[in-house]
């Protein structure tokens, strides 16, 4: 047993996340916060005035807000330990031809190839600080179709740029916001015009290669009047021994019959401090789709939220979490529901292993005049561990009648009759444990595309080393 | 070649429930083993196959003369033992289809390459789609089940016909050596117990497989026909017998075995 053990640390120790390419850093900001890095950053990028006053006013908040006293246990954070910008290539490539060598590497070993492959030009990744290779599709051009990285699009689209940035989260809507708005580096930004439907998934990697680098990417995404996207993210990041911290803000805006999902799948290495804030805004009959996936990081604070702002919107929040030993998650989702007949569901499905433990923090609002809203929240907890541990903290505040609220919780163990069934079929006990996990997460993983579900399949596997075998 | 069973005590919680079990289950054979209920029948289906809660406190279990105590339940299974159990458990989300194909796959040796799968091709613990596909569509074919049944979540609303069914395809693809049915006529109707008698009876004929037939009715023996019957008693064997004991007890009861014991 033990000898298969050692075999499929080995083999994680290949295959995992946990691998780390030398980069030449050609740029690097000094440790720590302050007004000379943001001046730094904004100059390194040509930014015009209004981004500079943006992140300096962000920069303010940020000081002036207190930590949150909630939640995750942060009180090991410092701030002053990360380097805030990094630029692993002097500026964006579009061609592959012109990507170093080392970040090719890395990409080999994360599987971009195989998707570049898959979806021809359609990639956008970011590596460190900034995306090092974007390229769109020319059809996507053809149909109006914007997907470039964001520092791209405030030279390019500064318009579209200044209208909507924090206008979903804006910039005191939480310290770690107030944070990514004054240091933000890379991110997607994507347009689709009224009535377009992007068939193929819009897919961006994320890294974060450097040690003690804050990740801060902002991302926004305007769907238009009947058009529909989505819109994919996966994170894998490196192990190193310091904390790193990734605080990314995504802003997305469903208008008026617009349909957007958008799918995260975040395995980050157990040293990052994962402390993200998604939001969507959706107008009348539209709908958004947060599909939310977290394996890894350290601690994790995300609660995808939807505003359903206009009539008949809807809005679907679908997350699971898997926390292993030492990782705290506390991910949840909100639905705020401001019009008549909006609706919500909100779907949570947690694995804790070892002494994981996963927390749920739902928060759903009815507003006065949010007639007929209707809100279905449902959170199943599976627990691997005796001293596994998972909480749940329903928020519900409506100020309505005529409104009808479900919610459902569940906590299960795997059982010794399910274990000794699959067992009895020749299964081993590790490829049962994963089959009944694979099948309390079949609900979340049929609604990713095939690679990613394979994928995913994967890091549920890695992550079940160690605790069968 | 026999499934062999040695003076077999096993307690459940500090309390003896076998007292003493000898059997020998020939390949090729039919056995059946019938008692009344909390007789400890199915105590011994889950000790044979390895269940963790049954401690085994004296005797043996031979499989073609190798010690099955040593081995976990799947080492079992790949031995060549299966277990057609008496109530199925339900796994959610997992389907008929990407269960069976893991547990053949297994069954036939892929499931040790499993190690390699982490590192490298995803699904080499799986024997090839097609080559699996065609050979669940036959047995499907064979027990008279809808292949739309693939695609349903493990025993997950199954009625108790179904589920029986179930167990016997299970049977069929991992062809076993060595065969437990238990219990496996509760629940059926009259027609679903004469398919799944078929099938059993053509996959013994087909493997050479060896079975002990659990029962507390003689209902399934109209169709399994045993070469040796055993009554079962307070956690051990009573009577063995050829297959006129089956009548002499459908008349007159377990009543008359006990009778006869003291």
């Amino acid at each position: 047993m033990s000898a298969n053990h050692d075999a499929l640390r080995d083999i994680k120790d290949q295959a995992g996340s946990d691998f780390r390419t030398e980069i030449d850093y050609t740029h690097q900001s000094r440790r720590g916060i302050g007004d000379d890095v943001v001046h730094e950053i904004s100059a390194l990028k040509n930014e015009p005035q209004w981004m500079l006053d943006f992140r300096l006013k962000a920069l303010d908040a940020f000081l002036d807000m207190p930590m949150p006293e909630w939640g995750v246990d942060l009180t090991t954070l410092d701030f002053e330990q990360f380097y805030y910008f990094m630029r692993a290539t002097p500026s964006s490539q579009r061609s592959w031809d012109d990507v170093p060598d080392a970040i090719k590497d890395t990409f080999e070993k994360l599987g971009i190839p195989e998707a570049e492959r898959k979806y021809l030009a359609g990639v956008e990744t970011q590596m460190d600080s900034e995306s090092v290779y974007s390229s769109l599709k020319e059809e996507w051009e053809q149909h109006g179709i914007i997907f470039v990285d964001m520092d791209t699009a405030v030279q390019t689209h500064p318009d579209l740029v200044q209208a909507h940035i924090s206008k979903a989260v804006p910039i005191r809507d939480n310290k770690f916001a107030a944070l990514n708005s004054a240091f933000w580096s890379g991110g997607s930004f994507v347009y689709v015009p009224a009535g377009v439907d992007v068939e193929i998934p819009l897919q961006a990697y994320f890294r974060i290669n450097a040690q003690s680098l804050g990740q801060f990417e902002r991302t926004i995404i305007i769907a238009e009047e009947g058009s529909n996207v989505h819109y994919i993210e996966g994170c894998t990041a490196p192990q190193y021994a310091e904390a790193a911290l990734h605080t990314g803000v995504i802003e997305i805006f469903v208008k008026k019959g617009a349909h957007a999902r958008y799918t995260t799948i975040q395995n980050w290495s157990r040293n990052v401090y994962n402390l993200v804030t998604q939001r969507a805004l959706v107008d009348e009959d539209g709908l958004m789709e947060w599909v939310d996936g977290n394996l890894g990081s350290g601690v994790t604070m995300k609660y995808p939220a939807v505003i359903l702002r206009g009539p008949r919107a809807r809005g679907e929040v679908l997350s699971i979490a898997f926390a292993g030993d030492d990782q705290h998650y506390d991910a949840g989702a909100k639905a705020i529901h401001l019009a008549p007949d909006t609706s919500s569901i909100i779907t949570s499905k947690s694995i804790s292993k070892g002494n994981g433990r996963s927390g749920f923090r739902g928060l759903v609002r009815v507003a006065h005049g949010a007639e007929r809203a209707q809100s279905k929240v449902v959170c199943d907890a599976l627990l691997l561990d005796p001293a596994s541990r998972s909480d749940t903290y329903p928020y519900i505040d409506v100020n309505e009648d005529d409104v009808k609220i479900e919610h459902e919780a569940t906590v299960s163990r795997i059982s010794e009759d399910q274990l000794f069934y699959l067992m009895s079929r020749g299964l081993s006990e590790a490829q049962a444990s994963a089959m009944i996990i694979n099948g309390f997460l079949e609900p979340f993983v049929k609604e990713l595309p095939m690679e990613y579900a394979v994928e995913l399949n994967r890091l549920v596997q890695l992550q079940m080393e160690g605790s069968v075998g | 070649m026999a499934l062999e069973i040695r003076d077999l005590h096993v307690t459940v919680e500090g309390k003896e429930i076998l007292k003493g079990v000898s059997l020998v289950v020939e390949r090729g054979a039919t056995h059946a083993l019938m008692g009344p209920n909390g007789s400890g029948k199915s105590t011994l289906s889950y000790t044979l196959m390895g269940h963790p809660k049954y401690e085994i406190t004296q005797g043996d279990i031979l499989l073609d003369g190798t010690s099955l105590l040593p081995m976990a339940t799947d080492q079992r299974s790949r031995m060549g033992l299966f277990l057609a159990m008496q109530y199925p458990v339900a796994v959610s989300g997992v389907t008929l289809y990407s269960f069976l194909h893991a547990a053949t796959s297994a069954a036939r040796g892929y499931g040790d390459r499993n190690q390699k799968a982490i590192s490298g091709r995803l699904n080499a613990h799986l024997m090839p789609m097609r080559e699996f596909r065609q050979e669940v569509n036959e047995k499907l074919d064979f027990l008279q089940i809808d292949p739309g049944f693939l695609r349903r979540y493990l025993n997950e609303g199954f009625s108790g016909g179904e589920k029986k069914r179930a167990e016997i395809l299970q049977m069929a693809l991992l062809q076993p050596k060595y065969a437990i049915l238990d219990e496996t006529d509760s629940g059926l109707d009259i027609d679903a117990l004469r398919i799944v008698s078929q099938g059993v009876n053509s996959l013994q004929d087909e493997m050479d497989m060896g079975l002990l037939v659990i029962t507390h009715y003689q209902r399934i023996l109209n169709y399994i026909h045993p070469d040796v019957v055993h009554v079962f008693v307070d956690g051990h064997i009573v009577k063995t017998g050829d297959a006129k004991l089956v009548d002499i007890l459908e008349e007159q009861g377990y009543e008359w075995v006990r009778q006869g014991m003291v």
